[in-house]
């Protein structure tokens, strides 16, 4: 081949590369297309197609293409990486609270303050998605969760157990089931997020014993290993390792090992956050009636109350080139009729947090269980982290270490503190 | 003294401009291959160790001296990471060394099947660490992994491979061992072969048996394949990182933590400035153990 005609076929064929950007563009200009950026994980996904093709079905001349992306810490860099180099999806769903702090909203987050359907947005759910500047920057993405425990009802109903209302009794069942040969405390350190949970789902009773607990905390005045009320959690964890209730295979055991266990009743208790009702429906929908959810009980029956965590939100990043088909989606997800297709996939998994939601009338038990706390005269209060920026990344080692017995409560928050410390500096808060 | 110096110098003045001489490629033909390594590893690596005294939020970052430094000196695990990668390293390349040379011998000798067992003996390395992490994470599981499970059978209670803190770093080790040590046996491989067979033949007509033999001809003529092997177990051991993750995450609690496991977690946890600050200390450390051994060994070698 002569350099002339290579040089021809290469313009030939730059050109017909032309023709058909050409054409693909002419095509989009009917329809718009965008991205969707998600968590992985089989029930979030799910009930992304749901809304989304909910959505679809309604404005045909949208198209929306999912995308996945990691859970956790190696999620939250993913993040972080796409925003600082402008290349966020058009829509991303992302953690509210301390989280949504981290990835500077004021810098990199369509202001959604005005929209129409923020109206009909609960105001616990807008304190967690508001920057700095006091401006709105998302909508909610799921129902609202408790930290706590999920029991199992049969065993309960075997043994003659009642609900417990404080930790002492909490401990007097798990003695009586512990008699009876079973497991009474399910722990899966495979998975060492889930070690935390005695430690974030006693908040609601750090601050019913210190209410300023959390605003002290930020300002670097409180500390875990000085306030009792707050070494409670780390001290309840050691508490349930040292009376020898846990499964045998704690330190290698995953999450959906415990939601097994916990569904199966190869274990009475097991800390989590409801979240995990969407999971055993899933995986276990048979086993679903047998599992009750309580709220992790202080010292004091009088205020006994559930932690609260607000679920994710979504939001727009300032780079996308579709702001309108965007909001719309947005204004989509937080109506009723986006309620109602998260339902549809995922089942009700907890209050949501849009005026005018319901949800239907055959919830399983630990949804039922969950309402209570939300009702008149129930008591409920957000996490830490919806409190305050600050939350230490060392705490679920440092829980595993507790409930492995390698180190005791009190050491393990005064680590935990030094830990916090680092995160404050990073947010260059005051007073550190 | 003096005056072997001057009579010196000019012999070498003569000689400056023959090894001066004009090299027949021009020296542009080196930019290619000099904006690569610029790019991408100069000016990261500059940029590291400035980044690394910031405070850095990927989005903006603030100068804040050698804070990050004495931070990660702070750190409660550090010191508990630095002894573990050094117990670590230590471990896996001395088993290298030890299993591979031996499988080495047995290797070269005559024996059935010799290249099916090669093969089979560097079969491990070729595999994905993470694979071979997760791969041992269920066998090693301690009530329904099978090393368990086949220990019960003999009527022994197995102990948490990687749930007891005590044990949990051992237990990476030694699959670290299991995985790598099919390179070190093929380093030794072609050592052992490339040591004449007269040198066999003289001993055995000076009545030498085979342990003394092994002794005084092979080991002592393979030292460079011990070198090599020692240096890149050792390095690949000190900054081992992707096996730990697979297997433990550090865990339990950070009991099983080297340098690199903590680094990662600094970065994942957003310290971005802190981890940078960390992988200049990694950098330090390798540079000031690995140095030396490679100048002692190497010395060792030039002498005999």
């Amino acid at each position: 081949m002569t350099k002339t005609s290579r040089r021809t076929t290469l313009f030939g064929f730059t050109a017909a590369l032309l023709a058909m950007t050409a054409l693909s563009s002419a095509a989009s200009a009917q329809s718009i297309s965008m991205t969707y950026l998600i968590p992985s994980g089989a029930d979030g996904v799910a009930v992304a197609e749901e809304l989304v093709k909910s959505f679809e079905a309604a404005n045909p001349d949208i198209n929306i293409d999912i995308e996945t992306r990691p859970g956790g810490s190696e999620g939250d860099n993913l993040v972080k990486t796409r925003l600082a180099t402008q290349s966020m999806a058009d829509i991303f769903r992302y953690n509210s609270g301390s989280l949504f702090q981290a990835i500077n909203p004021q810098q990199f987050l369509v202001d959604l303050t005005n929209e129409p359907w923020q109206a009909d947005v609960q105001a616990s759910f807008k304190q967690v998605v508001t920057a700095p500047d006091g401006t709105v920057r998302g909508a909610p993405m799921g129902a609202a969760m408790g930290g706590g425990i999920y029991y199992n009802r049969a065993i309960y109903e075997e043994l003659g157990l009642t609900v417990p209302k404080t930790w002492a009794e909490f401990m007097a069942n798990n003695e009586k089931i512990k008699a009876a040969g079973k497991v009474a405390v399910i722990q899966t350190y495979g998975d060492t997020w889930t070690s935390q949970l005695f430690v974030l789902a006693d908040f609601y009773n750090v601050s019913a014993a210190d209410p300023d607990f959390a605003s002290r905390y930020t300002a670097n005045e409180a500390k875990f290993a000085t306030e009792p009320a707050a070494l409670r959690g780390f001290e309840k964890l050691q508490e349930t390792f040292e009376a020898g209730l846990f499964n045998e295979d704690f330190g290698a055991a995953k999450y959906d090992d415990g939601l097994r266990m916990v569904a199966a009743g190869e274990g009475a208790h097991y800390p989590m956050l409801t979240f995990a009702t969407t999971a055993i429906a899933a995986s276990y929908p048979d086993m679903l009636d047998n599992v009750g959810f309580f709220a992790q009980p202080g010292d004091d029956a009088a205020s006994n109350g559930l932690t609260v965590w607000m679920p994710d939100g979504i939001y727009i990043p300032q780079t996308t080139s579709n702001l309108d088909a965007a909001k719309k989606f947005v204004a989509f997800v937080a109506s009723v009729e986006g309620c109602e297709a998260q339902t549809r996939a995922g089942g009700a998994s907890g209050p949501y947090l849009i005026n005018g939601c319901t949800l239907p009338d055959d919830v399983p038990p630990a949804v039922t269980d969950m309402l209570p706390y939300f009702a008149e005269g129930g008591q409920n209060g957000p996490a830490l982290e919806f409190l305050s920026p600050i939350k230490g990344p060392a705490l679920e080692q440092i829980t595993v270490e507790v409930g492995s017995g390698i180190r005791t409560a009190a050491d393990a928050a005064a680590l935990y503190d030094e830990d916090v410390r680092k995160q404050a500096q990073q947010l260059a808060l005051p007073g550190w | 003294m003096t005056a072997i110096m001057q009579t010196g110098a000019p012999t070498a003045a003569k000689a400056v401009p023959v090894l001066k001489r004009r090299s027949p490629y021009p020296a542009w033909f080196f930019l290619p291959a000099a904006i690569i390594y610029g790019l991408l590893f100069l000016l990261p690596t500059l940029a590291s160790l400035y980044f690394s005294l910031t405070r850095w939020t990927l989005f903006n970052s603030t100068f804040i001296g050698l804070d990050n430094f004495a931070q990660f000196m702070r750190e409660p695990f550090l010191v508990k990471g630095l002894i573990n990668t050094v117990i670590y390293a230590v471990i896996t390349s001395g088993l290298k060394v030890v299993l591979g040379l031996a499988l080495a011998v047995l290797l070269t000798s005559q024996i059935a099947a010799r290249g099916y067992l090669r093969s089979v003996v560097f079969f491990p390395v070729l595999v994905s660490t993470v694979g071979v992490g997760i791969t041992f994470t269920v066998l090693m599981h301690p009530t329904q992994g099978m090393i368990n499970e086949g220990l019960a059978l003999l009527g022994i209670d197995g102990p948490g491979w990687l749930v007891d803190p005590n044990l949990a770093l051992f237990s990476v080790a030694l699959v670290d061992v299991w995985k790598g040590v099919g390179l070190a046996t093929v380093i030794y491989i072609a050592g052992i072969v490339a040591i004449p067979q007269d040198y066999y033949e003289a001993a055995r007509i000076d009545g030498s048996t085979i342990w003394q033999s092994f002794l005084y001809v092979t080991l002592p003529l393979c030292r460079p394949a011990t070198v090599t092997v020692i240096i890149l177990s050792f390095i690949g051991g000190l900054r081992t990182f992707d096996l730990i993750w697979a297997m433990t995450r550090g865990g339990p609690g950070f009991a099983s933590d080297t340098i690199a496991s903590v680094i990662y977690k600094q970065y994942q946890a957003g310290f971005y400035g802190l981890s940078t600050a960390g992988n200049v200390v990694l950098f330090v450390l390798i540079a000031v153990l690995v140095i030396p051994l490679t100048m002692w060994l190497n010395r060792r070698e030039g002498h005999e």
